[in-house]
């Protein structure tokens, strides 16, 4: 294998990725990955990438060690990447940091940008506002409603939001729409997708921008587990916080590589989110990939708990892991993540957002499987106050 | 290259006036009124009929197509299903050219080949999928030659020279231009503009030439149509159709009127 090498010249992952667009941005993409190539080892470029994180972001990140929910789990040493603390409050804000430097580069003065739980639109936001561009977040109206608190920062970041009610209003059309104001405005819009998803070479950009968490996590480990660790977990919409979270441990085959889908009300009901689980190939929002789909290459309509891993596709890297066998692929349905999300925020006063509570709800099933002397690194990648409004109402209380 | 594509253009260069390719979506408004529609507009001077195959996520369409799109999903269009509309529609109409233009995803729903059996058992004449870019394309162009129908391809404002000639060279039936850096039914028309990248298209080859996506009405057909073999139209009539009352004359009408300026 030489995972080194991914994405080949192509842009693909084994037969995952490329970029299946129309022809209007095809030239766009291979200016995208030129530039980036370009910039990707310059030492301008990089230092500029490294004080954004340690002094925007606030990285590194803590690897903590969750004392009190190893011991009420009674199995695997846990420890928790604390994503969560960064600045906006998720993994997201590393990809944004990376890709505003790479559009400023460019010269374009426009920035648009698609959003599902609303973090990576208040992400987008946050550097654009920062770097003075102007913003367009494109976002399914369902989603604005189930994520309102995340909108209303977006607008206050002085960034415009656009609602989408074309399809399931979710965001698989977000960033469709997004793509139509590419092709449309492509001579000064930058779109910062915010997974590793979409045509290349966007999810080779989105993984390394956020490589930075498992570059740490691979440090770390030495002084706080003493060792590496035997597992790392992570949530799966699109999967960038997972990408980034496996990607520097992928030569490293002693480390078991977990990423977690929504398994929505269950995966035998067919509503759930987990394409790696229960989908099959197709191509989507120019890449080849898992899709949930039906026998007419119609993509169908999802459902999660959290509006962030609502998605039928996944980023193509994941698919190819999946195929060769080097990360394996788990679910954690709606409940499973709700109870995950209340213990993690009473054992260790950390409240995870949804999406990183499937993670949680992963490691509660399989740490008391483990040794005590084993050791499991999850990402908390993003935190929970976003979800609020979301956990209140399905307990049926109101605010 | 098929040869009623190949026809079609002989005859108009004959006729000293462009191809009017006419696009509806498959299913819209349901199976019987598509096939309606296309004899109408056949009827009043369409000379190639394009086909858009039901998609739920129409990444190149703007907002008149998406809801076309909509509206043939929701009565439960497909592929299959327009296989079965053109089985009928040739019952009656041997001879006009039927391109199929839609997304990667329905195509493979099928695979090339299984495709491509039923596109012969129908006559079918051409394929355009919208995201599959020559590089992707190995396994539909190899079947799609080998089964005699066009694969139609796309070049924009934004193709460089060099790679326009690439894509000319694995492209049959008609090159298909787009006239705007924008989705389909796009405002933004510069005829100006696309008038020089067709004339430095001409360079890299001989087949003909059609101009699409932002051809709204008869004006922008007209401001156009001296560089181009072809002009093609889509949204104006998936609007018409989308009004829902006497479909068939509102299409009709708007053909005869498109087709007398490209005379």
């Amino acid at each position: 294998m030489s995972e080194e090498l991914m994405p080949d010249k192509n842009g693909r992952f084994g037969i995952y990725g490329g970029r299946y667009v129309a022809e209007t941005l095809v030239p766009a993409l291979e200016e995208l990955s030129e530039q980036y190539e370009l910039i990707k080892n310059e030492d301008k470029f990089l230092k500029e990438f490294k004080d954004d994180l340690a002094h925007y972001v606030g990285r590194p990140s803590p690897l903590y060690f969750a004392k009190r929910w190893t011991e009420l789990l009674g199995g695997a040493q846990i420890y928790l990447k604390r994503e969560d603390l960064n600045h906006t409050g998720a993994h997201k804000i590393n990809n944004t940091v990376g890709q505003i430097l790479l559009a400023k580069h460019m010269g374009k003065q426009r920035i648009i940008a698609e959003t599902g739980a609303g973090q990576h639109g208040v992400a987008t936001a946050s550097v654009a506002a920062r770097h003075g561009l102007e913003c367009i977040v494109y976002m399914g109206e369902e989603d604005i409603k189930r994520q309102s608190l995340n909108v209303f920062r977006i607008k206050l970041l002085g960034a415009k939001v656009v609602g989408v009610s074309s399809g399931t209003s979710t965001l698989k059309d977000a960033m469709n729409e997004a793509m139509r104001d590419w092709v449309t405005n492509v001579d000064d819009t930058y779109y910062i997708i915010g997974s590793v998803a979409g045509p290349h070479p966007y999810p080779q950009i989105v993984r390394d921008f956020n490589a930075v968490v498992g570059e740490e996590v691979l440090e770390q480990s030495k002084s706080v587990i003493g060792k590496d660790p035997d597992m790392l977990v992570a949530c799966v919409g699109g999967g960038s916080n997972a990408m980034g979270l496996f990607y520097p441990f992928i030569e490293k085959k002693n480390v078991r590589l977990i990423g977690v889908e929504a398994g929505g009300l269950g995966l035998s009901t067919g509503k759930h989110a987990a394409p790696l689980n229960d989908g099959k190939e197709g191509v989507l929002h120019g890449m080849r990939t898992y899709l949930m789909q039906d026998d007419a290459g119609q993509v169908i309509e999802t459902h999660s708990v959290s509006a962030g891993l609502d998605y039928p596709g996944v980023g193509p890297e994941h698919a190819w892991l999946k195929d060769i066998g080097r990360a394996e692929y788990e679910s954690a349905d709606d409940q499973e993540a709700l109870d995950a999300f209340k213990e993690l925020t009473r054992v260790e006063g950390i409240m995870p957002a949804l999406e990183t509570a499937h993670g949680i709800a992963y490691v509660k099933k399989v740490a008391p499987t483990m040794d005590p002397n084993q050791s499991i690194v999850v990402n908390v990648s993003g935190r929970g106050d976003k979800d609020i409004n979301t956990v209140a109402s399905i307990e049926g209380i109101e605010l | 290259m098929s040869s009623k594509i190949k026809e079609v253009f002989s005859k108009v260069h004959a006729q000293n006036r462009k191809a009017l390719i006419t696009y509806i979506v498959s299913g819209d408004p349901d199976h019987k009124t598509t096939i309606d529609i296309m004899h109408a507009m056949v009827g009043e001077g369409a000379d190639i009929i394009e086909l858009g195959i039901p998609f739920s996520d129409p990444m190149a369409e703007g907002v008149s197509i998406q809801k076309g799109h909509e509206r043939a999903l929701e009565k439960g269009a497909s592929l299959n299903d327009t296989f079965e509309l053109v089985k009928e529609f040739r019952l009656s109409d041997k001879k006009t050219p039927i391109v199929f233009m839609g997304y990667m995803n329905t195509f493979e729903s099928l695979g090339a080949k299984l495709f491509m059996e039923k596109a012969i058992a129908v006559d079918l004449d051409g394929i355009l999928i919208v995201d599959m870019p020559p590089e992707e394309s190995s396994d539909f162009s190899r079947e799609a030659t080998k089964a005699n129908i066009d694969i139609i391809r796309l070049i924009a404002p934004t193709t460089s020279s060099s790679r326009a000639k690439k894509i000319c060279s694995q492209c049959s039936g008609y090159v298909y231009y787009i006239s705007v850096k924008g989705i389909t039914g796009a405002a933004n028309l510069d005829a100006d503009d696309v008038k020089d990248k067709v004339s430095e298209l001409r360079l890299h080859t001989d087949l003909p030439i059609a101009i699409g996506f932002g051809i709204k009405d008869a004006a922008s057909a007209s401001s156009v149509k001296d560089v181009a073999d072809g002009i093609v139209v889509g949204s104006v009539f998936v609007d018409l159709i989308g009004e829902a009352d006497n479909i068939i004359d509102k299409v009709s009408l708007k053909t005869k009127e498109l087709s007398e300026v490209l005379n």
